[in-house]
């Protein structure tokens, strides 16, 4: 623990010198979040490739031989694991939570930089462990990415034997990954933060992530708890989870578990989930949206108290992912009060961005074009939200297409918008180059309509009535053939999405030689990060001296000042129109 | 610019998407169309907002877009105008909770009259149960579910005596009389949802859970099994056929109570033997079946499936497809055997015929077919030597190429279509699951290793 | 509260500015490790509650069979886990002493309590781990009841948070030694003893929950309404 940050004056002492020690174990917060982010976004590949096959599954049934019963179920658990903690989890925190608060908040890295690295490598044996499940006699487990109990570990699952097993010692290791990058991230805003930088000077990206951090700490022990004690179930033979059964014919030695129990355990972690994943998306989007409109962002104040009721209130509506589980139907009344209350802090964010582009001066600038999708579809996410947490309307629509396309819409294409309006706005800081516009708006295009084209007529499958994780619909009495049509339209679509992917990645790879010179701070921004000394900022980000915070991330269009943005280490004084040291910097556009 | 085209086209094009889309709610058939108000309820208030607060977005980009000159607007807040949002959406939410709140509260409310019937799921089929004359469920337990007693039926219990045990995936209920389902599961999570009756919960093995509502029109609907429950999740299927009350009376009055089933005798090898002498000629001796006569072995058959497969062919369930030649010979055979002790007789006999592995006929990989049989050992057994709990009949040592013509008859809806055929369509299902001959080459390949 | 008054401040207004003149330094050392302690504090408390819950959830079940109650049960005699505790109530005894000590730069004392310290929490492990092998001995399996399944399970996270916990004190022990900077003892040694008793709290609680009998045990279950 006491690797602490560097101090100021033995900058050299600390530097890494070889390849080694720069790249691979390299304790520098910005080196780590890029080997996050890389091993977030492959896996994540792996995942979307899942999803296609899924896709090709369900738009063209009784057409592909490679995928049976067995496989379909496995790719649907394994594409929604990755996605959810393997991807957005990493990536939004271990990514860009490792990269942005040191520089968000004046720090020279993280507060505990060897616990940062060893993070980072227990999350990789944490993928290459999930990894390996696809290469064990019988496959990763095809449970769906809930793992319910009992089905999970008995015949008649895929994977039931080391595929779960291999599954539930992954979430342990990430867990243990997480928690060791967590303590840092929180403890980085709570203690490192620079002279000046008090916590409502903070941006809203390191109120998100510090949010989410907290939430994840403290959610992610049930998750913990919940796969130490079905491993045991499943190895040992307890019964935490599992009743007397009869599976396949056969009795089984277990007595008067609770498979409900596990589910409580579950969502008490998978609610707080779903935040972990959207405050962080949440506060980013804030700070692009205000950057690109060269405004500041509307209500901050009521934007951080929104973030922070929102944290708390998401450890308190858990079991409404429960409603038809067969708990005590009584727990209805005060989920579903619970979780629609926490619509309201909710929808003061989306009119909190709306305002901020009311009055504005918008530049529809790739980052910006994404922000803005992110707000639509949000909207839409959002608001489907409100049929499911409502109990009622849960009855006919739980376990339905519709409960897909809603966290889709709400968490995977949101928070995925906001990491793509993310990396456009962040890549020249973290590479000194410019993404190719073009290119960059193709990209938007393809992802932004594609993903709706895939996702409104979703809900409408589920209005009808066509249940999940359905390997083949077969016939029916109620579904019409022109569904069949839809479903294969939806396929399209899903596989233009994935494929225009390509052109993201080419842009990344291929921008890191030949894009433009970004130069320092080439939107005009106002937060820490883009004032270092460096572009992109070397080890120790601020060279001799640490920065000095004198106002709030959103001085942009401060009236009587002579450009539309004012850093926030800029001193009071400089901020005059008398002052010229932004034009020796290049800032404004 | 484009943007803001976009994002009004997007707007325009789900309203439209909405209101000439045919996929909507299938029509109701039960009490439950106060689920469906507060849908609408729910709607119309979502979908107010979202054109509203997407199309302002729209204006709101198109008029404050980047232009030379221009400066935004500098404010930090608006307290009078967050306050005034906060308390409309905080109205908004509650007038879609508040009638959400009062239809849970008829839901967890079963009426005094509701007369109980039992839904036990398992992997991956439905059966029912009845009280009987009682009105009282018999005692249940895990520890009792055996072949001969799938419900696990307490022997202890005299109030199970008289109650109605329906294997069937088909269950009918009587018009316009509020029934409340038990739900209880043997194994695994699953979910009884009826789309047209809207109401849907859980089985949890180890408790009981409950759902009620009133059936409104008479009609047959589909029962899906809605949470994931093994590899046959979507193959878990029964049905659910609403009946006038005399009909609903006829249907129940011809079901079998514990009573009735648990008193039945054993099939008698010996006198059945002599009857076996008709079958012999085709299907061989021993049972060892004959590919000249296109009859299939019959050794290592279970009684159960015998006795299913004769009752089959007797009603025409099977062999009653146009294109089903050869189950039209058999059918014509079983129709000389008599149902009851006769039958019982008979499949003892052949039930009593040692298993032998047959000739290979087909010629496949089967290390490529061992993959696809992952999927038909979960029923059939990973040796293929059946499984009497899910009704799934042996598969080693049987000729393949009838196992082939099976399947391509499963799959091209000539056997297990018909609406009696309780576990056919989800053969139906599975065999579709295999895409072209060479896939089915192989799996007969590998099964003929078993 | 200031952290509501935090909450409120308006960071667009003019602000006094920072009073000290010069650059701005990094952050304390000690007080980032306090704050990270203090959270490694909440995320293990957490864990143990969760546990504590499913096991008051567990109870209701009809095949529940406390551990102590009736005559014949192991817990009801609580001499053994009454021994146990006292060895790990020395060792966080000794490790405060040795806190003391070292605030007062007495550090033969401080080195001799660290090392009792650590020599009553190895003594603790292995007491745990006999009254393991004296259940089993007794056909208390881990798998026939899930009262047994509890008690393993719940001593076994605790004893590996007591053992991560003496890694990271070695970490430190080894640090101070190798660069001969005893005098800094105190700080790092302090954060280790409040985790030693934060241990020690939670393995009352422990002991508490796993010697009820089921009367007390039901009671607490009512009262989180299961």
């Amino acid at each position: 623990m006491q690797h602490t940050a560097l101090a100021d004056q033995t900058l050299e002492l600390h530097d890494p010198h070889s390849f080694v020690t720069k790249y691979i174990w390299s304790q520098d917060h910005k080196v780590i979040a890029i080997q996050y982010g890389l091993t977030a976004v492959f896996v994540g590949l792996v995942a979307l490739v899942l999803s296609g096959l899924m896709r090709l599954q369900l738009g063209f049934p009784d057409t592909f031989d490679f995928i049976t019963p067995s496989s379909y179920l496995q790719f649907v658990t394994m594409h929604g694991m990755i996605m959810v903690i393997y991807l957005l989890t990493a990536l939004l925190l271990g990514g860009f939570g490792n990269y942005l608060i040191p520089l968000m908040v004046g720090a020279r890295d993280m507060v505990f930089p060897y616990m940062n690295m060893l993070s980072y490598w227990m999350y990789l044996l944490s993928v290459i462990i999930l990894m390996a499940s696809f290469f064990v006699p019988g496959g990763p487990t095809g449970a769906g990415w809930t793992l319910y109990p009992p089905q999970a570990i008995l015949q008649g699952t895929p994977g039931y034997d080391w595929g779960i097993i291999l599954m539930l010692v992954s979430l342990a290791v990430f867990i243990v990954a997480f928690t060791m990058g967590g303590l840092n991230y929180v403890t980085t805003v709570l203690q490192a933060r620079t002279r000046g930088m008090t916590l409502m000077r903070m941006p809203l990206t390191i109120w998100g992530i510090f949010t989410a951090t907290v939430l994840g700490l403290l959610a992610f022990p049930a998750l913990l708890v919940s796969a130490i004690m079905m491993l045991l179930d499943k190895i040992v033979g307890t019964s935490f989870f599992m009743p007397a059964l009869v599976s396949l014919g056969e009795n089984l030695d277990y007595t008067g578990g609770s498979p409900v129990l596990f589910q409580h355990l579950f969502w008490f972690f998978g609610h707080p989930e779903v935040y972990i994943v959207a405050l962080p998306a949440f506060g980013m989007v804030s700070d692009v949206l205000a950057c690109h409109a060269r405004k500041n962002i509307f209500g901050y104040r009521m934007m951080v108290w929104a973030i922070v009721a929102i944290g708390g209130l998401s450890f308190v509506v858990w079991a409404h992912h429960m409603y038809v589980s067969g708990m005590h139907p009584a727990f209805g009344f005060f989920f579903a009060t619970t979780t629609l209350i926490i619509a309201v802090p909710t929808a003061i964010k989306v009119y909190n961005w709306v305002l901020t582009l009311w009055r504005g001066n918008i530049h529809l600038r790739v980052p910006m074009l994404f922000a803005i999708g992110f707000i639509f579809t949000f909207i839409h996410g959002g608001l489907t939200g409100l049929f499911l947490g409502n109990v009622t309307i849960d009855l006919p629509l739980s376990d339905t297409y519709f409960v897909v396309a809603h966290f889709h819409m709400v968490m995977g294409v949101s928070p995925i918008m906001v990491l793509f309006a993310a990396i456009y706005h962040w890549y020249p800081l973290m590479t000194g180059r410019m993404l190719n516009d073009a290119l960059g708006k193709a990209h938007f295009w393809l992802t932004f309509l594609g993903t709706y084209a895939i996702y409104l007529p979703m809900h409408y499958l589920g209005f009808l009535g066509v249940p999940r994780r359905y390997f083949a619909m077969g016939s029916t009495d109620f579904i019409p053939e022109s569904a069949l049509s839809l479903n294969a339209s939806i396929t399209v679509s899903a596989l233009i999405v994935g494929a225009s992917q390509l052109i993201f990645l080419f842009n990344v790879f291929w921008s890191l030689r030949h894009g433009e010179k970004a130069g320092h701070n080439p939107w005009g921004a106002t937060s820490l990060e883009w004032q270092t000394p460096d572009v992109p900022p070397h080890h120790g980000n601020w060279g001799p001296e640490l920065p000095t915070v004198y106002r709030w991330a959103y001085d942009f269009s401060v009236p009587g000042a002579s450009h539309d943005f004012i850093p926030q280490n800029e001193p009071p004084d400089a901020a005059h129109p008398t002052s010229d040291e932004h034009d020796e910097r290049g800032g404004a556009i | 610019m484009k943007l803001v085209i976009a994002l009004v086209v997007l707007v325009v094009g789900s309203l439209l998407f909405h209101v000439l889309s045919p996929w909507w709610f299938t029509p109701l058939a039960s009490n439950w169309h106060t689920v469906d108000t507060t849908v609408d309820i729910t709607l119309y208030i979502t979908g107010a907002v979202f054109v509203a607060v997407n199309l302002f977005m729209a204006w709101a980009v198109y008029r404050y877009r980047h232009r030379p000159d221009q400066r935004a607007h500098y404010e930090p807040e608006n307290k009078r105008l967050e306050t005034w949002l906060t308390v409309i959406t905080a109205v908004g939410v509650a007038a879609m909770l508040a009638p959400g709140l009062v239809v849970w509260a008829d839901f967890t409310q079963v009426p005094e009259e509701a007369t109980p019937v039992e839904v036990v799921g398992e992997q991956w089929q439905w059966s029912y149960r009845f009280p009987g004359a009682d009105g009282v469920l018999g005692e249940v337990a895990s520890r009792y579910v055996g072949p001969d007693n799938p419900f696990g039926m307490s022997p202890a219990d005299p109030a199970g005596a008289d109650d109605i045990l329906v294997s069937s995936n088909e269950l009918h209920l009587p018009l316009d009389r509020p029934v409340k389902l038990l739900l209880r599961s043997k194994d695994v999570l699953h979910d009884f949802a009826v789309p047209q009756f809207r109401v849907k919960m859980d089985l949890v093995p180890g408790s009981v859970s409950f759902v009620w509502f009133t059936p409104t029109r008479t009609g047959r609907f589909d029962v899906l099994c809605m949470e994931l429950c093994g590899i046959a999740h979507y193959a878990m299927r029964g049905q659910v056929v609403v009946d006038t009350q005399d009909d609903f009376d006829t249907w129940l009055g011809s079901q079998s109570t514990w009573a009735d089933i648990s008193s039945q005798p054993a099939g008698d090898p010996d006198a059945g033997r002599l009857a076996y002498a008709t079958c012999s000629a085709c299907h061989g001796p021993e049972g060892e079946g004959n590919p000249a006569m296109n009859a299939p072995a019959l050794a290592g058959l279970e009684t159960w499936y015998l006795e299913r497969q004769l009752r089959y062919y007797q009603q025409g369930v099977r062999g009653a497809h146009e294109q089903d030649n050869l189950g039209a010979q058999m059918a014509a055979m079983a129709a000389t055997v008599a149902a009851g002790s006769a039958m019982r007789n008979l499949t003892a006999y052949i039930a009593s015929l040692p298993a032998a592995d047959s000739d290979a006929t087909v010629e496949g990989d089967p290390h490529r077919g061992a993959a696809h049989f992952n999927t038909c050992g979960a029923c059939h057994g990973r040796l293929g030597q059946g499984n009497h709990a899910l009704q799934a009949p042996r598969l080693a040592g049987q000729q393949d190429w009838y196992l082939k013509r099976q399947l391509e008859n499963f799959r091209r809806g000539i056997r297990g279509t018909h609406g009696d055929d309780n576990f056919g369509h989800q053969m139906v299902l599975m065999a579709r699951s295999l895409q072209n001959e060479q896939s089915i080459d192989d799996l007969l390949a590998y099964v003929n290793t078993l | 509260m200031s952290l509501f008054s935090t909450l409120r401040e308006k960071p667009w207004e003019p602000q006094p500015q920072p009073a000290v003149p010069g650059p701005a330094v990094a952050a304390d050392p000690m007080s980032t490790a306090r704050t990270a302690l203090r959270f490694i504090m909440a995320i293990v408390s957490v864990l143990f509650f969760l546990f504590i819950i499913t096991f008051l959830s567990r109870s209701q079940y009809p095949d529940f069979q406390a551990l102590a109650g009736q005559p014949w049960q192991p817990f009801t005699d609580t001499s053994r886990l009454w021994f146990n505790t006292a060895l790990l109530g020395g060792s966080s005894l000794a490790m405060h002493w040795a806190v003391m000590s070292a605030r007062r730069e007495q550090l033969n004392h401080a080195v001799l309590g660290v090392s009792l310290g650590v020599f009553f929490a190895i003594a603790f492990l292995l007491a745990q781990l006999d009254l393991w092998q004296r259940l089993s001995a007794l056909g208390y399996y881990v798998n026939s009841n899930p009262a047994n399944s509890y008690f393993y399970l719940l001593t076994a996270v605790h004893g590996l948070h007591l053992l991560g916990g003496m890694v990271v004190l070695a970490n430190i022990l080894f640090r101070v030694w190798y660069d001969d900077s005893l005098a800094s003892l105190s700080g790092p040694l302090s954060l280790c003893a409040q985790y030693w008793h934060f241990l020690l709290a939670v393995w009352l609680v422990l002991f508490a929950l796993l010697a009820s009998s089921p009367g007390t045990i039901n009671a607490l279950a009512a009262l989180c309404g299961f």
